[in-house]
């Protein structure tokens, strides 16, 4: 296939031009209004959203559905792609691995922006005076280090659950593959605005964009910023309707609500705030936009406006959105533990419900962010409450982990070493929220070092080490080959201790009184070693990284060969051939048991068969040494 | 015993699964709209915009009378009845840019204020743009859904489509219930 019929080049190819258009029919308009032909903020939003259509267009996902609107019928979506080999991430496929894997790919790329962005700046703050950075392109670099992030964490959240929901529930798709592969073309655009941020202006707010900062700083920056997040909600908010549908609808027979894997229920949880909260996000920006672009005073005092209304429209997405990025990664956990432990998972129902619990708690606790914004004082009670209830579904879900393990027979691949990892980061976490949860101790540590530290803990225990251990654990069943087991593990070992110094020092200086967001500091503060050692730690966790994401690519091409279902997992994504690509299940096979009953003889999760444990070789085989 | 493959294909199969989203797609939807009178009473618990009273309450008979029609057109074609389908959608789809018309083409120029001029004013544009969005996507399903259904395309057991927009029309309906006391009912006029 010529590479300008590929879907990614053809669809940067549309929006360019769309772009163009946009401009051209916006200055148009003005002129039709009476306005001066020239005003370049409104002028590039509306050609950014005419690009980004554009680039829908150019990609031919919607194709299907114009089809539709005119009375044509259309066949099922084809199965395989049109492209073959490593293009076939670049072009537009309705088969969920390839989206998955498309996720997944993109998730990691921007995360590695988002990790060199942190690179920069953690250079600067390694010593205290300014060395190479002005404080707005310091600002500029943790706003875009936040945000896309987060864009690169709900990527790798869609990714997880795009591969394996299907695969895990029986499913030979998604209930609405147009709509996926729609759902993940409409990053992309996303992205380019996210990045074009910073040759327009950049955008010193911080991540959560605060009005009146970010609706007063004349840079056209934060008008792109807004809009690419948007579009990123938009993408999480179809994603999460494709995934809720696909799991009530297209179970196997016999898979009850309460025999469906793990990590099943938690991708549920999880798209249910995506689908409802995401919205208020959205709105929140829009009205930002709003009145940069329409001068319009949602957030003008001076004009009966009020930007703590923007706080609440925005912490209420933005605290659930915590749990839309580490319930699929504590569904990891719990899904990864009892395969290398032989044991069935402690407690299945209540781990089960306690991702529900949580994603219902959660739509209850945001202005916990906004303790010192001046809000009513009396609020501040219920919300440290609310938070710290929290406190109770996610203690559930550790005393599972827990008694999973107790007594099991543990084998520690890399897989499982990230998941042990994940679990005790995610502990820090877990345990460095309260102070940050209870009124009197939040007024002494917001805003400092100590809450950065905090939600890095949660951030690496709750997405990126299970992400990676996801990865691991699925390599084999997505490329048919086996990963490097000693770089898996030295990579480990790296983003571990890179994790552990880079964190409890944040949490340090947090402590000893450093401000977050600020590009210098003073030495009298007494923190320089700590930074020192911080930016040290990042970089460190920034080589374990590297180790991961070179040994994938390496091993997908040169890896030694895997054998079929080499951790002995009872799931049925392990009793079809590998790797698949197409369709999933030659025969459609029902579910005889319960998911996790490693160890008990005679047991078998579906009529694809099952692995028998006997007392004699329970733990799972070290994979050869495949270097 | 019916396969997996032949129980997850077939029309009525899809057409639950398609339902199923929709109403997915309407709970996402109603928070923004959600959003949006919490943000009116947010930021004015007492007070409402100075608008033209008449208007309002003709483009609200309007709307709720197109869901009348709405209403008539699903029955019939759930009765295979295509000519009382087409004419009754029609009457629904010239309903709805009456509406259009009624808030964007006179309430919008006519308001004596301006989008830019104050909180107040940009609430007051942003919920009634946000719902005339959604009339206008409306319009353009049911003038699909009406062309679809001339060309003979739905029948009696075929016609999801035609549910669909059924549903999504009742639903700028309701919005349009809370939206309508909110902008033109509730608090004193200022
Ligand atoms: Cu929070």
């Amino acid at each position: 296939m010529r590479f300008y019929k590929l879907s990614l080049f053809r669809g940067l190819g549309f929006m360019l031009v769309g772009t163009f258009i946009g401009v051209v029919i916006t200055i148009l308009i003005r002129l039709l209004i009476g306005l001066p032909a020239w005003n370049a903020e409104p002028i590039l939003v509306v050609g950014a959203l005419f690009g980004a259509i554009a680039f829908m267009f150019g990609t031919r996902v919607m194709d299907d559905w114009f089809k539709w609107a005119r009375g044509i019928d259309t066949p099922e979506p084809a199965e395989d792609s049109e492209a073959e080999g490593w293009k076939r991430f670049i072009h537009v496929s309705f088969d969920h691995k390839v989206i998955g894997i498309q996720y997944g790919l993109t998730s990691i790329l921007i995360l590695s922006v988002a990790g060199l962005f942190a690179m920069i700046f953690r250079t600067e703050l390694a010593q205290p005076g300014l060395q190479f950075l002005t404080p707005d392109g310091f600002n500029t670099l943790i706003s875009l280090h936040g945000i896309v992030n987060i864009g690169g964490i709900l990527l790798g959240v869609a990714a997880m659950a795009n591969y394996l929901v299907p695969l895990m529930i029986g499913a030979n798709d998604m209930a609405f593959p147009r709509l996926n592969a729609f759902a993940y073309w409409i990053n992309i655009p996303a992205i380019v605005m996210l990045l074009s941020t910073i040759l327009l202006g950049g955008v010193d707010a911080g991540w959560t964009g605060y009005p009146p900062l970010s609706e007063n700083l004349a840079k056209i920056g934060f008008s792109m910023f807004f809009l690419g997040v948007y579009l990123i909600g938009l993408s999480s908010i179809l994603g999460g309707l494709n995934l809720i549908t696909t799991i009530i609808r297209m179970r196997a027979p016999g898979m009850s609500y309460f025999r469906m894997p793990i990590f099943v229920w938690s991708t549920l949880a999880t798209m249910i705030i995506s689908l409802t909260a995401t919205q208020l996000i959205g709105l929140s920006f829009q009205m930002v936009l709003f009145d940069r672009v329409f001068g319009m005073d949602f957030f003008n005092p001076n004009q009966g406006g009020n930007v703590l209304l923007f706080q609440n429209l925005f912490w209420f997405y933005s605290h659930p959105a915590v749990y839309v990025f580490v319930l699929p990664g504590l569904g990891i956990i719990s899904e990864l533990l009892p395969v290398f432990s032989r044991k069935p998972l402690f407690g299945y129902r209540w781990v089960a419900l306690s991702s529900m619990a949580i994603a219902l708690v959660g739509f209850f606790v945001w202005a916990h962010h906004m303790f010192t914004s001046g809000m009513a004082d009396f609020l501040r009670v219920p919300f440290t409450y609310s938070t710290l209830l929290v406190a109770v579904p996610t203690g559930i879900k550790f005393f599972s982990w827990t008694g999973t393990i107790w007594r099991g027979k543990l084998s520690f691949q890399t897989p499982m070493l990230y998941v042990l990892g994940a679990i005790s980061i995610f502990l820090l976490g877990g345990l460095s929220g309260p102070p940050n949860a209870t009124v009197a101790t939040d007024l002494h540590i917001h805003d400092t070092y100590f809450i950065v530290g905090h939600f890095h803990a949660t951030m690496f225990g709750g997405y990126l080490f299970p992400f990676v251990a996801a990865a691991y654990f699925w390599f084999p069943l997505i490329t048919g080959r086996m990963y490097s087991e000693r770089w898996g593990k030295i990579g480990f070992w790296l983003m571990l201790i890179g994790f552990y110094f880079q964190s409890l020092f944040q949490m340090q200086t947090g402590l000893l009184g450093m401000r977050r967001r600020i590009a210098d500091y003073d030495p009298a503060l007494g923190v320089d070693f700590q930074q020192l050692v911080v930016s040290i730690a990042g970089f460190v966790v920034g080589l374990g990284l590297l180790v991961f994401i070179t040994n994938i690519l390496v091993s997908a091409k040169r890896g030694q060969v895997a054998e079929q279902n080499p951790w002995r997992s009872r799931s049925p994504e392990w009793y079809i051939p590998t790797p698949v690509w197409g369709h999933n299940y030659e025969k459609p096979f029902e579910v005889v048991g319960e998911p996790y009953d490693y160890g008990l003889e005679g047991s078998d999760y579906t009529s694809l068969g099952g692995v028998a444990d006997t007392p004699a070789d329970s733990a799972v085989p070290e994979p050869a040494a495949a270097d | 015993m019916t396969t997996q493959v032949e129980a997850h294909s077939g029309y009525k199969y899809k057409s639950d699964s398609n339902r199923l989203g929709l109403w997915l797609f309407i709970i996402s939807d109603a928070f923004v709209f959600g959003g949006l009178l919490v943000s009116r009473f947010y930021l004015f618990a007492g007070e409402r915009p100075e608008l033209n009273q008449w208007l309002g309450v003709i483009v609200t008979f309007v709307l709720l009378t197109s869901s009348f029609f709405m209403y008539r057109a699903d029955t019939d074609i759930s009765y295979g009845n295509v000519k009382g389908f087409t004419r009754n959608i029609l009457v629904t789809l010239i309903l709805g840019i009456l509406f259009l018309i009624g808030v964007v083409g006179l309430e919008w120029p006519t308001a004596p204020f301006s989008a830019g001029e104050n909180a107040m004013s940009s609430i007051f544009f942003t919920m009634t743009g946000m719902h005339a969005l959604h009339v206008l996507s409306g319009v353009i399903f049911l003038y699909i859904v009406y062309r679809n259904g001339k060309k003979g395309l739905y029948s009696k057991e075929r016609h999801f489509p035609v549910e669909a927009a059924a549903i999504y029309w009742h639903f700028v309906d309701v919005v349009w219930v809370f939206f309508y006391p909110a902008l033109y009912l509730m608090g004193n006029p200022v």
